[in-house]
This record gives C-alpha cells, structure tokens and sequence, in this order.
C-alpha cells in the first residue's frame, strides 16, 4: 500500500507516493537523495538522524511517512542556507567541534532547536540540550564550547525564524 | 501487508478500533523500535496501523480546579510546557530521555507500553491516576493500578484507546524522583523511585510512594505509607526497618531480568532509606 503525502522541505512544498510506514530516514536518504541526515543506531539513540519538524527536533528514524502530512521539515540541508548555520558552523570550526563530522548535522539542528528555546543556555543547559546526540570522536567539550560561543556570536538570532 | 489508517477524528478511530485488528500509534518511540528491521527497509508491522497522535481529542491539556485532564496523545514536551503544570508532576518527565524524544514520547504511550521502567508511572500510581477508555459505544474509568497487569500487559480492549489521563488534586510541597541506571532503548532502568509528601508543620500529613522496575509492576504500599502519617519528620528514621520488611516482600526481582534481581531490590531498599532519612527531614 501506497498513501500520497504532501509537506514541506526545505521550503518547497512536497508531494509524493510512499509506504505508510516508511522511515523519514529512508524517506530522506532513498527517496530524495538527502544524504545530509545520517543513520547511526536506527533505534532513537544517537541523534545522527535529527531533523526539524514543525521546529521540533525529532530523529527522521522514529518518524513514519505517514504523520508527515502537512508538517514542515528542516534538514541540514535546508539549515545550511541560514544565518543561523553559518554562526554555528564558523563556531564550531573555531572550537574544534567536528571531528569524523557523521555527528555534526544531527548536532547543529539539536544545537539550533536548543537555542531557539534558550538563546543564553549554561553549559549545562546545552549539555540537556544535546543529551540525545552521541559523537564518538570529541568527548563532547568542544562541541558544548561551540555552542556556547554561537549564542554569544549569533545573540539575537534566535529570536528571528529559520528563513525556511 | 501493512495496512494504515490515518482518521480524522476521535469517533473515526473507534470505529475503524471496533471493525478490524489494529495498533494504534501514537508517538512511536516504542513501536518503531520493536518493529525496526534494518536501513532502507520498512519496519515490519503486521495488520493495521492506526494513528492517533495528531488527533485534537487527544491533545487536550486542561485543568479543572485542581484536577488535571491530559489527553492520552499530548507528548511529554507539551506536557513540560503546559501553563501551570506542577513540579508533582514535572520532576519525573524531566529525567526522561533525551529532547528528541520527548517531543515524540506521548503520556498514552508510556502508560499503555506498560513498561515497568517507564518514567511517568511511579508518579501516575502515587498521585492514584485514573484512566479513561474509550470505545466506539462505551466510556470506563480505572485506576492505573489496575490497568497494567504485567510488563508490557494491561487491560486495554482490543476496541479501546486510551484517551485521557486525571490527575486528581493534591498540594505536594515535596517532590522526589530518583533514576538509578540510565535508560537505552535496549536497557531498562535499574529502579525508579517517586515520592510526594506534605506537612504539617514538622508532622508527615500525607505521603506517597511508588517504585518503578523493581517488580513486574510499579510497587506502591498504602499500609505502609500510613505508617508515616502523622508522625514527625524527625522521627522517620525510626520506622526505617519496619518500613523496609513492608517494601522487601513486594520489591520482587523481574523474571526475565532475574540476575540482577537482588541488586534490584537492594538498590531499591538503599534508595528508600536514603530518601526518608536525607530527603524528608
Ligand atoms: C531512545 C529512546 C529513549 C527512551 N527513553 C525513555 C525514558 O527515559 N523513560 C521512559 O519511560 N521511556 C523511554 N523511552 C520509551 C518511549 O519513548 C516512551 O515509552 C513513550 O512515552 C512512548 O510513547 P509513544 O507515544 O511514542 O508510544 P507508541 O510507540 O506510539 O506506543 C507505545 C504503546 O502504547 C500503545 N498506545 C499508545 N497510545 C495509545 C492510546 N492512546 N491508546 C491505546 N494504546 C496506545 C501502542 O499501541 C504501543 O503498544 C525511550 C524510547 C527511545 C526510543
Ligand atoms: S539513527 Fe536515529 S537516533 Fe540514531
Ligand atoms: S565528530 Fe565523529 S562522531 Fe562526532
């Protein structure tokens, strides 16, 4: 069985054929050629598959085509065209916040949703913020480092929608 | 095949509940991990899928009086920003996993997966929660206690979804929630303690208590909460062994888990010493 879905990514409105129940992931990665969002456990663990919907982080593994309809989607696709992003990416290579890198989409929109909610986290309130994305390479400090100094660069920003 | 229904409305549903086999799907967190297969392939679901998250009849948040009404599809984020939302019922969704699922985890879906380690019920056992089910022609109400039966069992009809969750009112000055062992998808918590007490002046007026994961089900001891009623804080420590025999008898290791059983029920037993002794007085 195949269900018809509108939604949109990206800012483009989307309309396409898929099974109910297939992952976001999949949905993503097979379909539309969106490698960007990456599979890490396939079980909601690691946060490499963390997308935005509805400006909600969610992990695209969990996700089923079929509740998609009518929501709005970011993936760090869609992200790296923002202000946002760059603030966050410049941040990140001054911290020394990416190493192999597989983590760093999944970080960045964790790290997007975490600023818009708290635009002046403590370094604790980031690490909660981050508490579901797992990176195997920096031990975390670097990347928690990054964060902190995009709020303090990009302060403002994130009171300003993601020009999606 | 995999079949998948996505109604309209709350009667929609019930209705498509009452005519054929269905799950319902909320947020998913449980189901798209037990029916996972591998990348690029479709979680392999048998029958059909009914989905309920986005339903409005679900999604209410209200508060009467002090009574709270939280439809069985709001997620814990939703609930965590709700205006007014007592830290009672705070403490517990904030200890519970990680933003990203928070966002999709919904209050139904971790009652009704009936987990013993899920994070929302200590607390919905010790506030005496009370459930509504609802199928296509009848309405009921029961106590969480005697909605989950076993890991993973309750007695849900297969016609039935939960569709609300009362909180009756209750003024809890003091909250604790206490999560020994972290908690993975694939892993469960070690023990889950939630307690809520109020005074008056330094005498015990009420208390509450309920383990998580240290038995089949969430273990909560009405006689020996009364032990502790009425009596000064400063005396609690006292009742520390009896209250203990109380708990040791039905903090029964999980079956399937049995190796560490008794590091369950000695770190369940550590933790309640630890909370009447240090966190109440
Ligand atoms: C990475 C990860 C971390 C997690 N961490 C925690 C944690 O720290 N603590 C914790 O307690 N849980 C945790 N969980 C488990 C899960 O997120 C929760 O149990 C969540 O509340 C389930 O809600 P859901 O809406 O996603 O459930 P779903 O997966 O949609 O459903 C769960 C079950 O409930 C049934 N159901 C759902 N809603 C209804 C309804 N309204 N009426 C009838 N039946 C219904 C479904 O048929 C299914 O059997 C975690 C899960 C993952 C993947
Ligand atoms: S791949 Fe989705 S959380 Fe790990
Ligand atoms: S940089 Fe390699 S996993 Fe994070």
């Amino acid at each position: 069985m195949k269900i018809k879905l509108s939604f949109r990514l990206n800012g483009e409105s989307i309309t396409l054929a898929t099974e109910p129940l297939k992952r976001l992931l999949d949905l993503l990665r097979d379909q539309l050629e969106l490698t960007g969002t990456k599979e890490g456990c396939g079980e909601g663990e690691c946060g490499a598959c963390a997308v935005l919907i509805d400006d909600r982080l969610m992990n695209a593994c969990l996700v089923p085509a079929a509740v998609l309809e009518g929501k709005n989607i970011i993936t760090i696709e869609g992200y790296r065209t923002t202000a946002q992003f760059k603030i966050l990416k410049s941040c990140f290579e001054k911290a020394g916040a990416v190493q192999c890198g597989f983590c760093t989409p999944g970080m960045l929109l964790a790290a997007e949703a975490l600023l818009r909610q708290k635009p002046k986290p403590t370094a604790e309130e980031v690490r909660a913020g981050l508490a579901g994305n797992l990176c195997r390479c920096t031990g975390y400090n670097m990347i928690v480092e990054a964060v902190l100094l995009a709020a303090k660069e990009g302060e403002g920003l994130w009171s300003t929608p993601v020009g999606l | 095949m995999v079949n998948a229904c996505r109604p309209l409305s709350l009667e929609e549903a019930l209705v498509m509940r009452s005519r054929e086999a269905t799950t319902v799907f909320a947020g998913g967190s449980d189901l798209m991990v037990r029916y996972r297969q591998w990348s690029g392939v479709t979680p392999d679901f048998s029958g059909t899928v009914l989905f309920v998250g986005h339903l409005p009849e679900l999604q209410r948040l209200d508060r009467e009086k002090d009574t709270w009404k939280i439809g069985a599809a709001c997620t814990i984020t939703q609930i965590l920003q709700a205006q007014g939302i007592p830290d009672h019922l705070k403490l517990p969704l904030l200890s519970m996993a990680s933003p990203s699922i928070r966002n999709v985890a919904t209050l139904g879906g971790n009652i009704c997966n009936a987990s013993p380690a899920g994070d929302t019920l200590p607390m919905l056992y010790a506030l005496d929660a009370r459930l509504t089910l609802q199928s296509r022609d009848n309405a009921r109400t029961v106590a969480i206690a005697d909605f989950i039966t076993g890991p993973g069992k309750t007695i849900l009809a297969a016609d039935e979804i939960l569709t609300e969750i009362t909180i009756p009112p209750g003024d809890w000055p003091r909250v604790y929630y206490k999560k020994a062992g972290t908690r993975r998808a694939n892993s469960i918590s070690k023990v889950t303690f939630y307690a809520v007490a109020r005074f008056d002046g330094d005498r015990i007026a009420d208390i509450r208590m309920a383990f998580g994961a240290a038995a089949p089900t969430v273990v909560r001891n009405p006689a020996a909460e009364a032990l502790l009623q009425n009596i000064d804080k400063n005396q609690v420590p006292a009742w520390l062994e009896t209250l203990t025999t109380h708990y040791a008898d039905a903090l029964r290791p999980i079956d399937d888990l049995r190796s560490t059983g008794k590091y369950r029920q000695q770190t369940a037993l550590r933790i309640l010493a630890h909370f009447l002794r240090r966190e109440l007085a």
